[in-house]
């Protein structure tokens, strides 16, 4: 097991969510999406760009820009 | 009869099926309107069931109660303030956690919730099996599925709806734990606030406790204005709390009680709730849709293609309609003009009213269809998408990716309508992201723009015209996007809003939801035109007709014509007086071409005299840096009632007569011929045209939708503002550099 920021996870990687650092309405936000530690999350892809990111969570899909995911740290499974 | 007996509140996440299941309930018998004061919509119906009217309030889709989304605030005031006797909660049932987060919160807030588990269909589908009975017992609320698309479980839901209006289904408040942390101290602050009665006249005493905890500013600053001290005491209870949770955990007390929330859940559900028979982060449907709609490559060419057959969708569907009710008003007012005197009212009529609301209605066609295209991407969840392909561009402008949507349908790809534009940001959520694409889509080269730049093509740029035109649609997008990054690092300065956004499922649209979606947004826009546009349409037409010519002129150019028909031959002059179209003889169409000149010289020295007029030649001192002289002022101010109206006007101030727009041959030769036009002049009012103030059906809706007359007033002098800077820019570069 390793901790990343959630930006740097790649495609079709997964892990279970530690910590979400982000305060304010942006850490609202995040929660509000059932991204909270403890909850699963896989890398479905990204956009044309790179930015945002679209991942999976308790089952839906949702999108993120990087310099949100970068507050999320995921505790990922080794490659 | 016309009673209400119950109100029901319609409460969920966005996507969970919410607006179809109220759609199912009310039919078309809805009134949409907004919450006082903001700019969220309102939907109410009633339903009828056992000799009682229910009436049922579709509240904002939201994920949370915070205080931080006018939605939410919208949804939190509307369950404490009107009390509804039921809250139907719609669940998105192949989504549960995350939505029973919302369902925890209306019942901390004591609210009568009752859940609807909606799209039960897919769920099972999906392998997701829930135990009804169990999730009823556990929650404590009564449960009941529902497929809201066909209308399947409506019947057991209002049953349901009804047992809790009969007070024959008891809910308890939920309290939950928060931790070994917070429970103490919330303990203490129920005391606090019960003892105090603070604010207890309109919350429960454990929310009051609780939104202090969570930090919520609408709570805090109510009760800060009610008892100052107790909301001291309070605050410092919570400072304590949160230093303490701070030094162990590294976190704040908001955050422990979302995570003890989404705790709660989890627990519950695991007690035999749900059983998921299949893994669900697996790959659906949707998901394999996706891998080819927003794939790398192949993602950005369907979204083009995609946006050009709405493009096609709208206007050669509408095309049609459109030139019905042209046909329909030209006819109107060619009743009229056959019906009334010569004079003022009939002027009025014909130029003011029918003109100008004819104008505008002539629109409903297209606001219709675009709408039509617009909500079938939007309720598909391909809308979604396409801001998440677009989203890093546009957020470097400090706008949203689903601010794409507003700038295609203003004109993106010339000839759209900034109109409907305007009200395409509906999607929006992010409220500063909103108001930049509103304040700069008019930017885009809607429809009305394009004739004159046709004019002024043809006469300067002849054989240029694609390259031109390219150019033309270039320089409004980079115009735009700067000026909205300009806007959003002043007057609406500030960090972006949150993208964090859902991607939900691909659903194909209903029928029933298209039309009502598409209806509500076109009947807006009918609406305005009967009410402000009229009006302002009176008011600009007599801008350009008072104060007509002095007596001494009129008489000068009735002598003049006199005169012609003095000279003309008896035959002629009776030929030529009857108004026969048909066969006059050359002699005859000779004398009517010149009686012909001398009215359009009369309209000409008649407009140049009017209050427009004079606007127009007062402006010239400065119009002058652009290269204006006063004929295209008034042009460009007619402008403001309608972009069309500019060619028709430049026709007048010529001496044309009324130019149409379509046929403007001779109005671009006579200005290629004109003195004081050159090339560069009509680059430089070209720029002009593309920046200055919408037309005020624009400013109406921009209005409506900021709800502030303020931005509309901003939206006109800071487009104009900048359009003259540029032109000017343009025209004295130019003039130096020898064009």
């Amino acid at each position: 097991m390793a901790k990343l920021p959630m930006r740097q996870m790649k495609k079709n990687q997964s892990g279970v969510i530690s910590a979400v650092k982000a305060t304010g309405e942006l850490g609202r936000r995040i929660r509000d999406m059932g991204l909270v530690p403890g909850s699963e999350v896989k890398i479905q892809g990204h956009a044309p760009l790179y930015d945002p990111v679209s991942l999976r969570v308790l089952g839906f899909t949702l999108t993120l820009r990087n310099s949100e995911a970068d507050f999320i740290v995921v505790d990922v499974d080794d490659e | 009869m016309n009673k209400i007996d119950a109100t029901i509140a319609l409460a969920g996440n966005p996507n969970s099926g919410k607006t179809t299941l109220f759609n199912t309930l009310t039919g078309a018998r809805q009134h949409v309107g907004n919450y006082p004061g903001v700019t969220v919509e309102k939907k109410e119906g009633i339903y009828q069931v056992n000799g009682r009217k229910l009436r049922i309030v579709d509240l904002p889709g939201t994920y949370s109660l915070t205080a931080y989304s006018l939605e939410e605030v919208v949804a939190r005031d509307f369950l404490v303030q009107e009390k509804p006797e039921v809250v139907i909660d719609i669940v998105d049932a192949a989504n549960l956690e995350r939505n029973l987060y919302l369902t925890l919160q209306f019942m901390e807030l004591g609210a009568p919730v009752c859940l609807a588990l909606n799209m039960i269909d897919v769920a099972e589908s999906r392998g997701v099996s829930i135990n009804t009975d169990r999730l009823s017992a556990s929650l404590g609320v009564p449960v009941v599925t529902t497929v809201a698309r066909s209308g399947k479980g409506k019947e057991a839901l209002i049953a349901m709806a009804e047992s809790v209006i009969d007070g024959k289904q008891k809910i308890r408040p939920l309290t939950i734990s928060y931790g070994k942390d917070i429970d103490p101290a919330l303990a203490e602050m129920d005391g606090m606030v019960a003892s105090a009665q603070f604010l207890t006249d309109r919350y429960p005493a454990h929310w009051v406790a609780l939104k202090y905890m969570e930090g919520d500013e609408q709570v805090r600053k109510l009760g800060y204005a009610q008892d100052a001290k107790v909301s001291d005491r309070l605050d410092q209870v919570v400072a304590k709390v949160a230093q303490h949770i701070e030094d162990t955990l590294d976190s704040y007390p908001e955050a422990v009680i979302a995570d003890q929330r989404y705790g709660y859940i989890k627990a519950l559900l695991k007690n035999n709730v749900v059983v998921h028979r299949k893994d669900p982060n697996r790959l659906f449907v949707s998901d394999k849709i996706d891998k080819v709609l927003t794939n790398r490559l192949a993602g950005p060419l369907i979204m083009l293609a995609v946006i050009f057959g709405l493009y096609r969708f709208t206007f050669t569907y509408s095309t049609a309609p459109v030139g019905w009710l042209e046909t329909f008003f030209g006819w109107l007012g060619g009743v009229v003009d056959q019906g009334l005197p010569d004079g003022l009212l009939k002027s009025m009529i014909v130029s003011g009213v029918i003109d100008g609301v004819g104008g505008v209605l002539g629109f409903v066609p297209l606001i219709l269809f675009m709408f039509l295209g617009i909500s079938f991407l939007e309720d598909s969840g391909y809308m979604a998408r396409m801001a998440y392909m677009l989203d890093r561009v546009f957020r470097f402008f400090g706008l949203h990716g689903s601010s794409v949507m507003a700038f295609i349908v203003s004109g993106g790809i010339a000839g759209g309508c900034a109109v409907p534009g305007v009200m395409a940001t509906r999607t929006l959520k992010s409220r500063k992201e909103r108001l930049a694409t509103i304040l700069t889509a008019p930017f885009m080269n809607c429809g009305a723009k394009v004739p004159i730049f046709m004019l002024l093509v043809a006469a300067f740029f002849a054989h240029h015209e694609a390259e031109v035109m390219f150019i033309i649609t270039l320089i409004a997008w980079a115009g735009a996007l700067l000026a909205a990054k300009f806007l959003r690092s002043t007057v609406i300065r500030g960090e972006s809003t949150p993208f964090v956004m859902e991607l939900p499922p691909y659903r194909l649209p209903t029928f029933k939801g298209l039309a009502i979606h598409t209806w509500e947004r076109t009947w807006q826009y009918i609406r305005k035109a009967g009410t402000v546009i009229l009006g302002i349409s009176i008011i600009l037409w007599a801008l350009m007709t008072f104060p007509g010519l002095p007596a001494a002129q009129r008489q000068s150019f009735d002598q003049a014509r006199k005169a012609i028909l003095t000279a003309a031959s008896p035959a002629d002059r009776e030929a030529v007086q009857a108004g026969s179209n048909g066969s006059l003889s050359d002699t005859a169409r000779a004398v009517r071409s010149r009686l012909v000149y001398i009215d359009h010289q009369e309209a000409e020295k008649s407009l140049q005299n009017s209050v427009a007029g004079r606007i127009g030649s007062a402006l010239e001192v400065v119009s002058r840096w652009a290269g204006f002289d006063w004929r295209t002022n008034i042009a460009l101010v007619g402008g403001f009632a309608a972009k069309e109206v500019v060619v028709s006007t430049l026709g007048t101030a010529y001496s044309l007569g009324n130019v149409d727009p379509d046929a403007s041959n001779t109005l671009s030769a006579t200005l290629a011929a004109a003195p004081g036009w050159r090339p560069l002049t009509a680059m430089s009012l070209i720029i002009f045209t593309i920046f200055y103030a919408p037309c005020f059906v624009t400013i109406v809706m921009i209005v409506r939708e900021t709800g502030s007359w303020k931005w509309g007033a901003f939206s006109m002098a800071f487009n104009t503002l900048i359009a003259f800077t540029l032109s000017v820019i343009v025209f004295q570069v130019g003039s130096l550099l020898g064009y």
